[in-house]
């Protein structure tokens, strides 16, 4: 109980340490955001008149709960980034020798990494807004969608916290983590329906998790049918959430 | 008596590196122990272990009698760690930076408040409490850095390095605080590059070289080593150079020193004055007229060269000159 109140104590004493660099230096917020921005603008504007006939939306639609996971995906893996630049800045030395929670500094950094991504993910929606798109669902609908893809974003962020922790440099970091987005959010529903793909491509990309979270945000937004997307989304959350935690937890504590 | 720290045979290797090879050491409480060696030696390693950052390979380490291994906890809150990477956060201000770590340290946000506020005064860092700290100059950042470090009131203060890069000014600085820390009865670890730094603070210093302690004692005493003061001649010519090592050689020619490039002869000597005028007198009846006579103390540098046969200064060693003369 104690022990559980220190972490809680502890790792929102981080968080506040972490929110309190977006809050000094706001254009890292309003950059992050406009790389998705642009995405969502090209991706529209250019490619939507030839793929939206595959979509058989109004591709606007079809496309923003695609950027918005990937988005988030990108976003998770700064919480690697900063890590690494804690722990080459010292500052990482310097918790690990307070009496503190050992996993306040993961939780401190993912919550506010969270709380980014929240926010990126609402300027990114109301860009959508601006271009056309609408939620088909009503507003209980809209609300789950938003957090199913920001938790997805929250697991997501613990595996780069373990990446960051193993690789230690802050390039290394961003490298290691684009090789496993990239693939993720291509070769997946994000951009495009998984029917035109090769069979064995879609294969990879019907049954990963990204393809997951893209369909149960569509499904949350339009009601398209999600084929228990959702669910299965939940499932790696949770289970993403279960292996990585420990994981990072143990890399940070191990004292060699 | 329980001793500030101690390290028995500790060793660390990261697969064939041996960052330390068995070390063994006791610093009393209250005062500053100084850890003298170059980049690499196994100084701040040496602190990673004391601070519970990473775990020996062999050997045990305890922090006022607690081992770091099997009790961090404890030791983690009794020590204050201060780096040479000016471990605080660029974008909090100094007093948010200090109350961050002081909440960190389990204070109530009231306490933690407070004593931001004695620390920023006792560092002079009350005008600049508000400011973000990437807007502090390097000095700043040091002491600020230093001031986190103090938040718990610990009883054995790490400083890694505290001074490297730092101009003179702020140095002494530094230096003065680091005292008055002391005074106040903190044990503190001292590691430095610079042995005035060593000299300077410590009560007891230990040279670390290659992972291992090679030396440990106080500064006089290390100097004792090397048998005491110098009288050191320095000739005009070469001719005056030869004469001048004959003259002498009846007054000692075993620990003599003789640089034949740069004419100059260094004689120990074991009652200063009285060997001085001894010493002088021999070169005087030969006839030869010195163009500077001086009594040296032995430096820490000379220690240093005299146990590792290298300069403790960590300058690259002098490249051979081109285009010698022939």
């Amino acid at each position: 109980m104690n022990r559980a109140f220190n972490d809680l104590r502890d790792g929102l004493i981080i968080t506040k340490r972490n929110v309190m660099r977006y809050v000094r230096l706001p254009q890292l917020i309003i950059f992050s955001s406009i790389q998705p921005i642009m995405f969502l603008t090209l991706f529209n504007f250019v490619f939507g008149g030839a793929l939206g006939a595959s979509a058989g939306e109004k591709y606007i639609n079809y496309l923003l709960p695609g950027i918005m996971v990937q988005t988030i995906l990108f976003g998770a893996l700064q919480t690697g980034v900063g890590l690494s630049r804690d722990l080459n800045a010292g500052i990482i030395d310097r918790f690990r020798s307070l009496p503190m929670s050992r996993s306040a500094v993961l939780t401190g950094r993912t919550t506010a990494d969270l709380v980014r991504n929240t926010i990126t993910a609402l300027i990114l929606l109301a860009t959508g807004f601006a271009y056309g798109f609408r939620f088909q669902n009503g507003a209980l609908d809209a609300f789950l969608m938003i957090t199913l893809i920001v938790a997805f974003g929250y697991a997501f962020s613990w595996v780069a916290a373990f990446v960051g922790l193993a690789v230690k440099d802050e390039e290394t970091a961003q490298l290691a983590g684009f090789l496993f987005i990239f693939p993720l959010t291509f070769a997946s529903a994000t951009f495009v329906p998984t029917s035109t793909m090769p069979s064995w491509l879609q294969t990879f990309a019907n049954n990963q998790p990204v393809t997951f979270a893209v369909t149960a945000a569509r499904h949350f937004a339009l009601g398209t049918p999600s084929d228990g997307a959702e669910w299965k989304l939940v499932a790696w959350i949770i289970g993403l959430l279960i292996l990585f935690i420990p994981l990072s937890v143990f890399i940070y504590k191990r004292r060699v | 008596m329980k001793y500030a720290f101690e390290l028995k045979n500790v060793k660390k290797h990261y697969g064939k590196v041996k960052a330390l090879d068995g070390v063994t050491l006791k610093a009393e409480q209250g005062k500053i122990f100084g850890m003298l060696g170059p980049n690499g030696a196994g100084k701040s390693t040496i602190v990673k272990v004391l601070s519970t950052l990473i775990e020996p390979t062999s050997g045990i380490a305890k922090v006022a009698g607690i081992d770091t291994v099997k009790d961090s906890t404890g030791v983690r809150n009794t020590i204050g760690l201060a780096g040479q990477f000016a471990a605080v956060d660029e974008f909090l201000t100094g007093r948010e930076n200090i109350q961050m770590v002081g909440q960190l340290y389990g204070l109530k946000r009231k306490v933690a408040k407070q004593r931001a506020e004695e620390i920023l005064e006792k560092l002079s860092l009350t005008d600049a409490a508000d400011r973000q700290v990437k807007t502090y100059s390097g000095g700043m950042r040091r002491r600020l850095d230093l001031g986190a470090s103090l938040v718990g009131n610990p009883k054995i203060l790490f400083l890694d390095e505290p001074t490297t890069g730092l101009d003179p000014r702020t140095r002494k600085e530094l230096w003065d605080i680091i005292r008055d820390l002391a005074n106040e009865g903190t044990s503190i670890l001292l590691t430095t590059q610079y042995l005035d730094e060593a000299d300077e603070l410590a009560d007891k210093i230990a040279v670390i070289d290659y992972g291992k302690l090679i030396a440990e004692g106080t500064s006089e005493q290390l100097k004792k080593k090397l048998g005491g003061d110098m009288v050191e001649f320095e000739l005009k010519n070469k001719a005056d150079y030869i004469n001048a090592l004959e003259a002498v050689s009846k007054f000692c020619n075993q620990n003599r020193q003789a640089d034949e490039n740069d004419l100059i002869i260094k004689i120990p000597v074991k009652n200063s004055a009285e060997d001085l005028l001894t010493v002088t007198k021999m070169i005087d009846e030969a006839g030869i007229k010195p163009t500077n006579i001086s009594l040296h103390k032995p430096t820490l540098d000379d220690v240093f060269l005299a146990l590792t046969g290298k300069k403790a200064s960590n300058e690259e060693a002098k490249k051979p000159k081109r285009g010698k003369k022939l």
